[in-house]
Order: C-alpha cells, then sequence, then structure tokens
C-alpha cells in the first residue's frame, strides 16, 4: 500500500476544537482515508501531527493557521477527502448560537459595549489561555479557565494578580462552577439551596452537586478552583478567597471542600481558615486517611460520603443492594476489574474504594498508594484510567464533549477474559455529548455472552438536557448495570468478583 | 462592612453573573439557555499565533 500524506495549512483561519473535532470525524470516514485530523498550528498540535506521521514533509505552521491532515491509501483518496474538508470549511456558517449576536474580537471590545460582563470564560488552546485571562483580570473580571495545558508559573502569576485585584481566577483546567444560577462550562441543572461547594475537581464537584440534588437538597453557588489550587506551588490562593467568599454569603449554611490529598503545608492553612468559619463544612480530600480537623468540619474520603454527610447523614441509593445484585450475576471472567472514565475525580474515588476492598489497583492518574500505569509493574492488578488526562486530550476534546476517546480501550476491554468487570462513568449536564448512553450502547452492543459484566455510574440530574433517568434506561436495555453512584458501581463491580470467589 | 465595601470576589456571589465567553462556542447556547447573558468573541492566536508573543503582549496591556 502507497501511504500517501496531504496537507492543507489555512492561514489565520481559527475554528474550536469541538468544531475541528466534528470535522476530524468527516474527513476520517472518507473512503480510503487511514487517518485524518483538523487542528490549529499551536506548537503542541504541531508536534502531535508531526509525531503521527501527519505533517508532509517541510510543512510549517503557526498558532493562528488551520491545519488540514489527510493521510490515506492512495494519492486520489487524500485528495478528495482534502476537498471535501476544505468545502466543509468554506460553507457559510448558519448555525450556532453565538452566530446570531453581535461578536467582539477581544474582551476589551466586549467590555467596553457591555460594562455590565462580570466573568470570562475562557477556553482557548492552553498556550493562549493564560493571556486571555490576563486580559480579562486587567478589566477588572473574574475569570473561569476551562483551558487546560497551562503552565504553573502563569497559574501562579494569575492567582496573585487576581488576588491583589479582589478577582476570582477559577482554574485553569476548572471543568465546572455554578454562581448565583449561572451554569458555566459543564455544569448540571441543579436544585437551588443552602450548600455551596468549593471544588479543585470539576467532575468530583459534579458528582456531590447531582447526588445532593437528586437527594432533594440544593446548591448555593459551586466554586471551581483548578486541580492544582491546592498544590504547595499554588498555596490555595483561589480555594482560601472562596471561603472568604462563602464566609459573606447569606446564602450559603454549609460548605464541601472537594480536592485530591492536598500538600500538608496547604491543608493546614486551609483548614486553619476553616476553623475561623462560622459555617460547618465537609472536608472530602479524596484518598486522604482521616485527618485532624477544626470541630466546625466533618471528613469523607469518597464523593458520595461527602454527598451524604451534607445532607445531614442521608443515606444515597439507600435501597441499592450491591451484593443481592451480583449474586443474581453469571460468572464471566477471570476476576479482573478495568475502570474506563471520563471523569478525573470518579476514576480517584474509584480507587479509594478498590484499594479499601483490598483489591491491587494501578492507575494512570494514582492516587497515594496505587501503582502509577507505565511507570511500575501492574501484572494482576485492576486498572484503572482516567481518560481525561492530558496524555488522551492534548489535541482533541474531553471525554465528556467525546466519548468515543473510549471506544478503542473498551472494545478492547470487552474481548479481555481475564476481566470480569468493566466500569464506566456518564457525565451529563450542559456542555457534555448531547446522548452519552446511546454512543455507549453502539460499541458494546456486539459483545460477546461471556464479555465481563458492564457497571455504569451517570452523574446527572432529571433536569438536565440528556435527562438523568432516560440516559439510565438506555443503559439498562443494553445490559448495563448502572448504579446510583460512582462509589456503589465500584462496590458492586467489588461484590462481583468477590461473590465469584475471586 | 456594607456589601459595597467588600472585595469584589466576595460581592460576586450575590450580583448576577454576565459573561463574556472566549473559545468554545458550544457554552453560548448553554449560558443563555440558564437565562445568563453572554458576549462570544469572535477570537482568534494574536501576536500571528506565537503563543509567547500573545503572553507578552497580554503582560504590558495590549
Amino acid at each position: 500500500m502507497n501511504v500517501v500524506v496531504l496537507n492543507e495549512v489555512r492561514k489565520g483561519f481559527y475554528l474550536d476544537s469541538v468544531a475541528l473535532m466534528r470535522l476530524s470525524r468527516e474527513v476520517a470516514g472518507s473512503p480510503g482515508v487511514i487517518e485524518a485530523a483538523l487542528m490549529m498550528g499551536t506548537p503542541s498540535n504541531a508536534a502531535i501531527m508531526r509525531n503521527a506521521g501527519l505533517l508532509e514533509e517541510g510543512t510549517a505552521v503557526k498558532g493562528n493557521d488551520l491545519v488540514i491532515a489527510v493521510k490515506a491509501e492512495s494519492e486520489s483518496a487524500a485528495r478528495e477527502a482534502l476537498d471535501n474538508a476544505i468545502k466543509s470549511l468554506d460553507k457559510p456558517k448558519t448555525q450556532g448560537e453565538a452566530q446570531s449576536a453581535w461578536q467582539p474580537h477581544s474582551i476589551a471590545a466586549a467590555v467596553k459595549v457591555r460594562p455590565e460582563i462580570n466573568l470570562a470564560l475562557i477556553s482557548v488552546p492552553g498556550e493562549f489561555a493564560a493571556a486571555e485571562a490576563r486580559k480579562a483580570l486587567n478589566r477588572g473580571l473574574h475569570v473561569l479557565m476551562f483551558s487546560d495545558n497551562v503552565s504553573l508559573e502563569d497559574e501562579l502569576s494569575l492567582k496573585q494578580q487576581a488576588r491583589t485585584a479582589g478577582l476570582l481566577m477559577m482554574g485553569p483546567d476548572c471543568g465546572t462552577a455554578v454562581i448565583g444560577g449561572a451554569l458555566l462550562a459543564f455544569a448540571n441543572k441543579i436544585r437551588r439551596g443552602r450548600i455551596g461547594i468549593i471544588g479543585a475537581s470539576g467532575t468530583g464537584t459534579q458528582e456531590v452537586s447531582c447526588l445532593i440534588s437528586e437527594a432533594g437538597a440544593g446548591i448555593s453557588h459551586a466554586i471551581g478552583v483548578g486541580g492544582r489550587d491546592l498544590k504547595k506551588d499554588i498555596g490555595g490562593i483561589t480555594t482560601l478567597m472562596a471561603i472568604d467568599a462563602f464566609e459573606s454569603d447569606p446564602e450559603t449554611d454549609h460548605v464541601v471542600l472537594i480536592s485530591k490529598p492536598p500538600h500538608p503545608d496547604v491543608a493546614k492553612s486551609v483548614l486553619e481558615r476553616i476553623g475561623r468559619s462560622r459555617k460547618s463544612y465537609t472536608v472530602c480530600f479524596i484518598g486522604a486517611t482521616e485527618i485532624e480537623l477544626p470541630p466546625n468540619a466533618r471528613f469523607s474520603p469518597t464523593l458520595r460520603g461527602a454527598a451524604e454527610l451534607a445532607l445531614g447523614d442521608k443515606k444515597i441509593g439507600a435501597g441499592f443492594d450491591a451484593k443481592g445484585v451480583a449474586s443474581r450475576l453469571p460468572r464471566s471472567g477471570r476476576g479482573g476489574i478495568e475502570g474506563l472514565f471520563a471523569g478525573g475525580t470518579l476514576c480517584a474515588e474509584a480507587q479509594v474504594i478498590l484499594a479499601a476492598a483490598g483489591r491491587k489497583v494501578a492507575s494512570n492518574a494514582a492516587i497515594p498508594g496505587v501503582v502509577k500505569l507505565g511507570v511500575e509493574p501492574n501484572a494482576g492488578r485492576d486498572r484503572l484510567i482516567d481518560l481525561g488526562d492530558d496524555e488522551y486530550t492534548r489535541g482533541r476534546p474531553h471525554p465528556m464533549i467525546d466519548p468515543s476517546v473510549r471506544d478503542d480501550a473498551l472494545r478492547a476491554a470487552l474481548r479481555n477474559r481475564d476481566l470480569s468487570v468493566v466500569l464506566l462513568d456518564l457525565v451529563l449536564g450542559y456542555g457534555a455529548h448531547a446522548d452519552p448512553a446511546e454512543h455507549l450502547t453502539k460499541i458494546v452492543a456486539d459483545r460477546g455472552q461471556d464479555a465481563p459484566a458492564l457497571i455504569a455510574s451517570v452523574v446527572g440530574t432529571e433536569q438536565d438536557p440528556q435527562g438523568r433517568s432516560a440516559q439510565v434506561r438506555k443503559l439498562e436495555q443494553a445490559g448495563i448495570l448502572v448504579a446510583p453512584s460512582n462509589a456503589q458501581a465500584c462496590e458492586l463491580a467489588v461484590a462481583i468478583v468477590q461473590n465469584a470467589g475471586r | 462592612m456594607t456589601d459595597q465595601d467588600r472585595p469584589q470576589y466576595q460581592q460576586l456571589l450575590a450580583r448576577k453573573v454576565e459573561v463574556v465567553n472566549v473559545g468554545l462556542e458550544g457554552f453560548v447556547k448553554d449560558l443563555r439557555d440558564c437565562g445568563i447573558d453572554v458576549v462570544h468573541v469572535d477570537w482568534k492566536p494574536s501576536a500571528g499565533g506565537d503563543p509567547q508573543m500573545a503572553a507578552l503582549l497580554a503582560k504590558l496591556g495590549v
């Protein structure tokens, strides 16, 4: 086979990553095409395409160039696919809500015309995100930075600038926030209530807020701080400001703080600040062991536990009987569990629960005490994969937007007879895929009768655009077991392998 | 302390949020569906697509 690579570079042509993903898929589906990519020519994207053999020798690209790259079985197939991609790009835009309104070319122009704007939502490629955030802060705007791949140095300097100006810098890599009823980035349609959330984890915040909402209580605000805020380098700048913000908020009685275990120095200053608060707190440091807390705080190592404490010890999914469900299932596989997660914190919670049940666990996003995949030997261990990790998302959308990131790994897992269980999560809400259950059920439809049991949890509410119960129903009709929470999905996985005496 | 005397980040929770969206266009529809006023920036990488130059210009307030 004579493999041909063709490139087209559009100078100064920008499309966001979701639009690029749709077009990439169209081109990749053309006859005779082996691989295709449409990407902005940022340095990191250029490296990805070069490593994949998708850039022709001598092709030079810049960050404001759109690159169409096609690898095909023949020159004619490559040419046809490239021509179709160019036609799609040149089609006048007729859809898209944003197209219907006035669009300024900069934050400065937007603020000049609409001085009421008080928050910038930034989701441009990581290389440019800090520059945009700085422009927003310079104009007195709070920032939610959804973009990731931003350097620690930039994060620190932006947060210091924000603190000095009295502004809230949420992120980078802040997946969700809810400020007063405004659902920002990935967020679920949750009930309003008197529980506040400070989250260094997007999916952790979503899981806890949805469990609280579905249990009948509600959220006042959820402030995202970004996954690295409680590391030593950043020192919890945004977390400390969020605690202060909740302190003076009359709508909030109780606050849940969600993070991976912080640096001890940062934990000390955060817990000290909580200790001075007049409000009660639930502290959820996923994977941490019991820590010394002030009298107004209680600890949970899991998201479900955090939701239960915030609800005043109300049980989530009280009628769910993991052992009973497990006892009714046929045996399959040799006792292994594999988790394929879109939500990073759901993956971390799974590690906590499996490790606590005595399972040997490995993960690409290992919590303390768990073996790191690809670094240490992991034979015979359960594998829990965070598909939202940088290694899977560089140059492409997050699996919550594009669930196909999981497809290949899922197909491989379904054929793996060492596995008795495959654990999955579906994350609903604004910003997420329109119908992740439909996508998933198509992938698993032709699995063999002796394939591992599929267990899913659905992060979402009935009021979300996808509707939680409709998604659950689709999964159940496809023979997928659905648990009320991620934690209970993990407990069911453990019960299945224990029930089989493995 | 009155609300006006508090730092802006403490006032944010009590204020109506109005958003400028820079990046994924899909967020605009989601925000409008929730009744949030939003202006979408027709964004292109600045400084000819050179991230370091773009960062420098932003620091200089350009």
